[in-house]
């Protein structure tokens, strides 16, 4: 543990840390390649909003949670889903359409959904999951448990009434939350300049009263350290904090492909932020560190290849919903009269 | 006159319109440089420039608000939400200031202002992106509601709600967009709003639908002697029209994708029964959408009308 604190300069920081922080971001990366790859295929039956390019920042919150704390994620969730703890299974049927995935077959990648390990939500609304969120803290605050509630959104939500209604409330009760922007730059094609006039949304913090941080989303450690930070100020009572965490989505709004090709951003931006690639970075620190060798990292490569083949396997397998399920989860069942 | 799609037609209308009075304005996200999510708006920014065809943040609320306000300013803002179930997010400006800024301002101000947004399963994202909710629209007073369902219409009733001076909501079937290509006028033509359109004349059965489902109630009734009405207007929607068929017809069968409790059938009927119940043959019939959420594809075959659903349906009232 000393050796640890030594070489990698935070007492949480330990040689496992890193190394399970690379293998979540490695996971989730080849996740989303293999959707890449399946998509063509047709057999999917929803649109894909992959995050392939943001992985440190799922990655570095999620390890700082636990697994009864809460997570509000959005429609670009696949990741947020992983590093909180789903099974791929459950997220791949889902996205093919099977009765085994995690909403039955019924929602799709972006009403992605995991109680069991605190994953309460997503929805395709923009900033729909920040007052949800904000209740759920708020629940837990009233209950008296010490329970976090972490709300992943874009800096497209900064766009929308929604965050500051609920940032104020949540400040003013001091609520247990951490509203994590994960700023790629992007609305759908719109940039941020396009959008805001400010260019800072963690300033928006102090408007709140609240603790605001801008950090390198790109920089598994840096988010670990900074989500650490407010994870254990908000678990003790300290209130909310605005981490705007700045990255960038390689592929388009939505689906398998680059979205350079449609003139939607310059491939400049994108070659610009592929060098920064955030795998990449936590790989180069390893092994400059000296924590893992290359073989080992290639075992872990090797085992997430089979964990995803199994996926695959299992999603095309399974069955889609009977026809009785389209009229399913509407309302309570109808308890049997007396 | 030239052949157009759905999407062609409507874009025709805004330019048109754009054209013949300075005070139209398009502001949505994404509709100026992407030209829309479904590209219903290009070439406008290019033609009318950012002044009259605004990008806004990704602010549902913000667009529809904004858009309230240029309307009760004098503009006549044409707002586009990227989807129907977007709009929830906006519900708070439209049902609470823009249908009521009339009645509320004692007729000193109105909101001259169009939301155009693709409603309706078709695309096969599932739910929030395939909504028909078009009844809860027609519920508030102060809101007008068109659905068209053909290039022809879809031009001439948009350019109608752009010139109508109250607020109105002009769902767009997805799935239509592209699937259709028809004759359009070049030229300046409008179609009513508050009128229906017989399709087809017939005897036997009288079919009410509007949208997307229009054309599968049509080629339902093949085989039927059915007058087959397209009501393109639900609020206010044309009465007359469907109680002059259903008087000479006797049987009347409403066809939509959206739920059937309280799904604007419901409406259909009730005019019915109330005044004209003496002329019915047999029972009235709705064929509709579940009570439940629009699931992913699979199942979505299963909760849209199908064919097989809506000829029963013109079965029965005629063996009754």
């Amino acid at each position: 543990m000393k050796e640890d604190i030594l070489k990698y300069g935070l007492p949480t920081l330990t040689r496992k840390t890193l190394i399970d922080m690379y293998a979540m971001m490695l996971r989730i990366r080849m996740f989303e390649e293999r959707i890449v790859d399946l998509y063509p295929e047709q057999e999917m039956k929803c649109p894909v909003h992959l995050c392939i390019g943001q992985e440190a920042i799922a990655t570095g919150v999620c390890l700082n949670l636990r697994k009864d704390d809460y997570v509000f994620s959005n429609h670009r969730g696949h990741g947020h889903a992983l590093a909180k703890g789903s099974a791929m299974r459950p997220l791949m049927a889902e996205f093919y359409g099977k009765v085994t995935g995690c909403s039955r077959g019924k929602g799709g990648s972006m009403h992605i959904i995991d109680v069991e390990n605190g994953i309460l939500g997503t929805s395709a609304i923009v900033a729909g999951g920040i007052p949800m969120g904000v209740g759920a803290a708020l629940a837990s605050s009233i209950r008296k448990e010490d329970r976090v509630t972490v709300i992943f959104f874009g800096d497209g939500a900064y766009d929308e009434g929604a965050l500051y209604e609920s940032f104020n409330f949540a400040s003013l009760k001091k609520l247990p939350v951490v509203f994590f922007c994960e700023n790629n730059f992007y609305a759908t094609n719109s940039h941020q300049s396009a959008r805001q006039s400010a260019c800072r949304i963690s300033d928006a913090a102090s408007a709140f009263d609240s603790h605001g941080v801008c950090i390198d989303g790109n920089d598994a450690i840096e988010v670990y350290k900074a989500a650490e930070d407010s994870i254990n100020r908000a678990r003790k009572g300290g209130g909310p904090s605005l981490i705007e965490a700045k990255t960038y989505r390689w592929k388009g709004h939505v689906g398998p492909d680059a979205d350079y090709e449609k003139g939607c951003r310059p491939k400049e931006e994108l070659l610009y932020w592929m060098e920064r690639c955030p795998v990449k970075v936590m790989r180069e620190f390893i092994l400059s560190r000296n924590a893992a060798t290359k073989d080992e990292l290639a075992e872990i490569a090797a085992s997430i290849t089979d964990e995803i083949d199994d996926a695959v396997k299992f999603a095309k397998e399974s069955e889609y919903p009977p026809l009785s399920d389209l009229l399913t989860d509407v309302y309570a069942p109808v308890k049997e009269p007396l | 006159m030239g052949k157009l799609n759905i999407v062609g037609a409507i874009n025709s209308a805004l330019f048109e319109e754009m054209g013949r009075d300075s005070d139209v304005i398009i502001i949505g996200e994404d509709v100026g440089r992407d030209g829309g999510v479904f590209r219903v708006t290009e070439g406008l920014l290019e033609r009318f420039g950012p002044d009259r065809v605004i990008d806004t943040p990704l602010s549902e609320l913000g667009i529809i608000g904004a858009a309230v306000g240029l309307a009760a300013y004098g503009m006549k803002p044409v707002a586009e939400i990227q989807f129907m179930g977007f709009l929830y997010a906006g519900l708070e400006q439209i049902f609470s200031h823009a249908a009521r800024i009339r009645s509320r301002s004692r007729g000193r101000f109105s909101v001259p202002m169009v939301i155009r947004t693709p409603y309706g399963i078709g695309i096969k994202p599932p739910e929030l992106h395939s909504e028909s909710s078009e009844a809860l629209f027609c519920h508030m007073p102060g809101i007008k509601v068109v659905v068209p369902s053909t290039p022809y219409n879809a031009k001439g009733l948009l350019k109608s709600a752009i010139r109508d001076p109250d607020t109105v909501l002009f769902m767009e079937p997805s799935r239509l967009y592209r699937s259709i290509k028809a004759d359009v006028p070049d030229g300046d033509y409008v179609v009513p709003l508050g009128r229906a359109s017989i399709l087809q004349e017939g005897k036997d059965l009288t079919v009410v639908s509007w949208g997307t489902m229009l054309h599968k109630a049509a080629e339902a009734a093949e085989g039927f002697d059915a007058e087959i009405i397209d009501l393109m207007t639900l609020k206010p929607f044309d009465e007359e029209a469907i109680l002059t068929s259903v008087k000479k017809t006797g049987r009347l069968v409403i066809v939509h994708e959206a739920p059937r409790i309280a799904g604007f059938g419901a409406e259909v009927a009730a005019l019915v029964a109330e005044e004209a119940i003496e002329y019915l043959k047999a029972p009235i019939l709705r064929v509709a959408g579940f009570e439940a959420v629009v699931p992913m594809a699979r199942l979505e075959d299963f909760y849209m009308p199908s064919l097989e659903r809506i000829k029963k349906a013109y079965e029965r009232v005629m063996r009754y």
